[in-house]
C-alpha cells in the first residue's frame, strides 16, 4: 500500500475508446458514469492508483462495462465473474476489485458463487445491474422479475415469484449490502464508494432501467425512499429493511445501507505464505524425508 | 528371495491403507522397491477393504495373481481370495475374526486386552506377527513405526506389534538388500511436490476420488511448501477462481476427476480464449457419470483432449508412474505459463492412489520454462499479436496500460470485437502459438521405448499401464512403446519408435481402445485390442495370459 499516495492516472482516461452499443436510455450509462466518477474520487482523496483496480464482468449487456471503462479487466463469463473476482483478490490483496453482474447472469446462472462468496466474506465488490430482465438475449424473465411478468419465453406470464436478492445476501453473511436506483446518480456515487472501501464482502443491487424490454422508471420512481437513520451493524433491522419491497408489490422501495459490518476476510490466512525462505527443491526434499 | 507379495485385508474403518503402507514401508527399509494396489469399494464402514504389496529388487508398478503372505483380519478376507492363496501362502489371521483358516493365528482380540489398546492397533498386532513370519528384525519394525505412527500412540502400537510379532513363528527370511530407503510416496503425492517443483504458488480443488488426496497433501503441507490450497463451492467456482489467480500473476493448478472436469470445460474454454494459463491434474475412474467410484479406468482421453467449445492449443501428458509423475507436474506447469494454455496431466486411481518407492533423482532435471513477459516500456496489450504467438504477460496493478483479458473475439488490447479480419487474426495468432509449442515439444521425450529394443512386436499403452506392460513383455520378447505427450501428439517420435514394428497391440484400462482410436487418427494402425474395463488394473499374470492368446 506504499505508493497509495500517487494519485494513478487522470481520470479523464477512464472512458476506452471501444464502441458504446447500449440503447439509448439504459441504465447501464448511470452506472457506467458514477463508477468512473467514484474510482476517480478515490484515486483523487484516497490515493488508491488506478491500476489497482481490476473490474471482472459476467455476460449481459452490463458485461460491455469491462471494454468501456479504461482500466484492468476480465471479461468473463455468464454467471462466473465472482470465483473469478474472488481469485484475482487472492492473488494479489493489494487490488480493489470489483465484480458487475447482470441479475440474469448472477442470481440464476452463478446463483451457488454469489451465496459461497458472502458467506466466505470475499473481499471484493458485487454489482448487480439488476433490470429483472434479460436484455442481450431479448426480454425473458430473471429470476427478480415480478410475479406475472409477461417475457418471450412466458407470454402468459411468470408464476414463480422473485427472489430478494437483499434478504438473500443478508443470510448469506454478506458484510455490506446497498441498493441503488439508476435514476438516482449521486447516492449511486456515493455506494460505489461506500462498497469499494468496504473491507469484505461487498453487495450493491442496483435497479436499472432497461429503456427496451422492461422500463421500470415510473413506478420506481413512485416507489423510492433513501434509508435513513437506521443502524446498519444491525442485522435484524437491516432484513427488516430488506423485507419491506418483495419484488412486486407497491409498497416503497428504500435505497441506501442496509448493513455495514467488519469481519474477518478470506484469504488472510494465506498472507503469510508470501514469505517464502527456501528453494522450492530444498522444500520438496524435505517434505520428502516425512515419506521415507 | 527376489520379490514378494503380501495382501491385507479387512473391513473398511479398519485403517488397511494405513497398514498397507506400513508394510510397504518396511520392506522398503530392507531395500525393496515397492508398489501397493489398494482396493476399496466406495464405503466409510465395512464391506471389504484389501492392499496388495509387492516388492522387488527392481522398480515394479503392478501386481501379481497370488500372494506369498495374506494378512486376513476377517473371514471375508480368506473367503474372497481363495484363489489367490497358494499350498505355501503363509497366512497370518486374527483368530478372534477368522473362524477357518490354516496358517499363523493371532489372538488379536486378548492382546489388546491385555495391552489395554484400543481397536484401532489391531493391526499393529498382525503387522508384528508378519514381521515374525517374513523373518523381519524386530527393530527394522520399530524404525518404521516412529515414522508412521503418531509419537503418543507409538509406545501402545509397539506393545501390541510385540505381542504379535512374539505369537508367530518365523517361516521364511526375507534378505536385507542393503540400500538406501526411498520415500513411499503415492501418485498424488508426486504430482503435488512436482507441481510445487514447477512454480505451484496455489492450488484449488473440489474433493472428488482419485484426486481428493492431492488435494489433502498439500493443505496438510501448505506451509512446508508455501502454497495456498483453496476448496471452493465447486469445480466451475475451482476453474474460475484458478483463472483469477492466474490472471493475477499466481500459478495455479486444479485436481479433479472426469465427473468434475464435466463441470471444468466452461472454464476450460475460458482459459482457451482467454489465453489464461492453468494446470490441470485428472485423475481417471470408471465412468460414464458417477460410475465406479473409487476404482481404475482410462477412458477419459478424447474427453481431455477435446473439451472445450472451440480451437485452441493445450498440453495433455500422461506419466506412467511416480518419477514421470513428479518431472511432467513442474513441466506441464511450467509450460502452460510459458504458452499461456490449459495443461492437463491425466492420469488414473492406479497411479494417483497408488504407492509407489519414489526415487526422485531418476525424475531427472526439471528444465527451466520461464513466461514471456511485457517489457514494461511499450503500452501493454494483452494480445500482442507476435511471431512465434505467445503475447508477453503483465499482470496488475505493474502493467504500462490495463491488463485487459477477455472471454469474447478481442482485439491486440482485449477489447472485444466481431471484425472478421480481428477474429480471424486472433485465431492464426493462437494456432501460431500451438505451433512454437509443438516444436519445443520436439526437445521432450514425448515417447518412451521399453522391452525388447529390435522386437517386431509392439504393446502399446498408457499411463499406469506401463508397468504391467514392461514385466509382460519381457516374457514374451517385445517391445513396449508409449506416448507421454498426448498434445500435441508427438507424430515424428512416434513414427520412429515404431520402425520395424510390424504387429501392434494395444493394452488399456476401457472398452474402447482410446490410445487406439488416436493413434489411428495419426495415421497408426494397431492390429489388437487387450482391454480390461472392470474398475481394476491389469496385474502381471493376467496380462500375461492375455497376451499368451494374442502372441501365442
Ligand atoms: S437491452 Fe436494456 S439493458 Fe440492454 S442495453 Fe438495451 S436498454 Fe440497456
Amino acid at each position: 500500500m506504499s505508493n497509495e499516495k500517487t494519485a494513478g492516472k487522470p481520470a479523464g482516461n477512464l472512458i476506452s475508446p471501444a464502441e458504446n452499443t447500449w440503447c439509448p436510455g439504459c441504465g447501464n450509462f448511470s452506472i457506467e458514469h458514477m463508477m468512473k466518477s467514484a474510482l476517480a474520487e478515490l484515486a483523487e482523496s484516497k490515493g488508491i492508483p488506478l491500476e489497482k483496480f481490476v473490474i471482472v464482468g459476467g455476460i449481459g449487456c452490463h458485461g460491455k462495462l469491462t471494454d468501456y471503462l479504461n482500466v484492468n479487466s476480465f471479461y468473463a463469463i455468464h454467471g462466473r465473474a465472482i470465483p473469478l473476482a474472488t481469485g484475482i483478490k487472492l492473488a494479489n490483496p493489494d487490488l480493489h476489485v470489483i465484480c458487475f453482474v447482470g441479475d440474469g447472469d448472477t442470481y440464476a446462472e452463478g446463483l451457488d458463487h454469489l451465496v459461497f462468496a458472502a458467506k466466505r466474506n470475499a473481499d471484493i465488490t458485487v454489482i448487480v445491474h439488476d433490470n429483472r430482465v434479460y436484455g442481450l438475449t431479448t426480454g425473458q424473465y430473471t429470476p427478480t422479475s415480478p410475479y406475472g411478468f409477461k417475457g418471450r419465453s412466458t407470454p402468459d406470464g411468470i408464476t414463480e415469484r422473485p427472489i430478494n436478492p437483499l434478504e438473500l445476501m443478508l443470510v448469506s453473511g454478506a458484510t455490506f449490502v446497498s441498493r441503488g436506483y439508476t435514476k438516482k446518480l449521486k447516492p449511486l456515487k456515493q455506494t460505489f464508494k461506500d462498497a469499494i472501501l468496504h473491507e469484505g464482502f461487498s453487495f450493491v443491487e442496483v435497479l436499472q432501467i432497461c429503456a427496451t424490454y422492461f422500463n421500470l422508471t415510473d413506478c420506481y420512481n413512485d416507489q423510492v425512499y433513501d434509508l435513513e437513520g437506521i443502524d446498519t451493524t444491525d442485522f435484524d433491522q437491516a432484513l427488516a429493511k430488506a423485507r419491506e419491497w418483495d419484488y412486486t408489490s407497491l409498497a416503497r422501495i428504500p435505497l441506501g445501507t442496509f448493513y455495514d459490518r467488519k469481519m474477518p476476510v478470506f484469504g488472510e490466512k494465506f498472507r503469510h505464505l508470501e514469505k517464502r525462505t527456501r528453494s522450492r527443491d530444498e522444500a520438496v526434499r524435505a517434505v520428502l524425508e516425512e515419506y521415507r | 528371495m527376489r520379490e514378494c507379495s503380501v495382501m491385507i485385508g479387512g473391513k473398511a474403518g479398519e485403517g488397511i491403507n494405513t497398514a498397507g503402507l506400513t508394510i510397504a514401508s518396511l520392506f522398503n527399509h530392507l531395500g525393496y522397491r515397492v508398489y501397493m494396489y489398494f482396493d476399496y469399494p466406495s464405503l466409510i464402514r465395512g464391506g471389504h477393504n484389501f492392499a496388495v504389496i509387492r516388492a522387488a529388487e527392481e522398480k515394479i508398478g503392478a501386481t501379481r495373481d497370488t500372494f506369498d503372505i495374506l494378512l486376513a483380519l476377517d473371514q471375508n478376507c480368506i473367503d474372497r481370495h481363495t484363489e489367490a492363496i497358494r499350498d505355501d501362502t503363509i497366512v497370518v489371521y486374527d483368530s478372534y475374526q477368522v473362524v477357518n483358516a490354516t496358517g499363523h493365528p493371532i489372538d488379536v482380540d486378548r492382546i489388546l486386552k491385555e495391552e489395554n489398546a484400543p481397536q484401532i492397533t489391531k493391526n499393529s498386532a498382525i503387522i508384528g506377527g508378519f514381521c515374525k513370519a517374513a523373518g523381519i528384525a524386530w527393530e527394522i519394525l520399530t524404525d518404521v513405526f516412529k515414522t508412521t505412527v503418531p509419537e503418543k500412540y507409538l509406545d501402545v502400537n509397539l506393545r501390541v506389534a510385540r505381542r504379535g510379532y512374539d505369537a508367530a513363528p518365523e517361516v521364511i527370511r526375507i534378505e536385507p538388500l542393503g540400500r538406501p530407503t526411498l520415500p513411499v510416496l503415492t501418485g498424488n503425492q508426486a504430482a503435488g511436490l512436482g507441481l510445487v517443483r514447477g512454480g505451484l504458488d496455489t492450488l484449488v480443488a473440489y474433493p472428488m476420488t482419485p484426486t481428493s488426496n492431492l488435494l489433502h497433501f498439500l493443505a496438510e503441507h501448505a506451509d512446508d511448501l508455501s502454497v495456498k490450497v483453496i476448496h471452493p463451492e465447486n469445480e466451475i467456482g475451482v476453474m474460475l477462481m484458478a483463472l483469477g489467480l492466474a490472471y493475477a500473476g499466481n500459478k495455479t493448478a486444479v485436481c479433479t476427476s472426469g465427473g468434475g472436469f464435466c463441470l471444468m470445460t466452461e472454464g476450460l474454454s475460458l482459459a482457451g480464449m482467454s489465453e489464461t494459463p492453468v494446470t490441470i491434474v485428472l485423475g481417471q475412474r470408471p465412468g460414464p457419470s458417477t460410475g465406479v467410484p473409487t476404482y481404475t479406468s482410462q477412458a477419459d482421453l478424447h474427453f481431455v483432449l477435446n473439451a472445450g467449445q472451440g480451437e485452441f492449443p493445450r498440453f495433455v501428458v500422461v506419466p506412467g508412474d511416480l518419477e514421470e509423475m513428479y518431472y511432467w507436474s513442474a513441466v506441464a506447469l511450467g509450460l502452460a505459463w510459458k504458452y499461456q494454455i490449459p495443461s492437463i496431466i491425466l492420469t488414473d486411481k492406479t497411479l494417483a492412489e497408488g504407492g509407489y518407492t519414489f526415487d526422485i533423482d531418476a525424475s531427472g532435471a526439471i528444465p527451466e520454462l520461464p513466461p514471456v513477459f511485457a517489457d514494461g516500456v511499450k503500452p501493454y496489450r494483452r494480445y500482442a499479436a507476435t511471431e512465434d504467438g505467445i503475447s508477453p504477460l503483465a499482470f496488475p496493478p505493474e502493467s504500462t496500460a490495463p491488463v485487459k483479458a477477455n472471454s469474447y473475439a478481442h482485439d491486440e488490447a482485449g477489447f472485444t470485437t466481431e471484425k472478421a479480419e480481428l477474429v480471424a487474426g486472433m485465431q492464426e495468432k493462437v494456432l501460431r502459438k500451438a505451433e512454437s509449442l509443438h516444436r519445443e515439444l520436439e526437445t521432450f521425450r514425448g515417447v518412451e521405448v521399453a522391452g525388447v529394443a529390435g522386437a517386431g512386436i509392439a504393446l502399446v499403452c498408457w499411463g499406469s499401464e506401463k508397468a504391467a506392460c514392461i514385466e509382460a513383455a519381457a516374457r514374451f520378447g517385445v517391445k513396449v512403446v508409449r506416448p507421454l505427450i498426448f498434445a500435441p501428439f508427438p507424430v515424428r517420435q512416434w513414427r520412429e519408435a515404431m520402425l520395424g514394428v510390424h504387429r501392434v497391440i494395444a493394452v488399456e484400462n476401457n472398452a474402447t481402445g482410446q490410445l487406439a482410436r488416436l493413434l489411428r487418427q495419426n495415421g497408426f494402425w494397431v492390429d489388437e485390442l487387450v482391454l480390461k474395463y472392470d474398475g481394476r488394473p491389469f496385474s502381471v499374470d493376467e496380462l500375461e495370459r492375455r497376451l499368451a492368446e494374442v502372441i501365442g
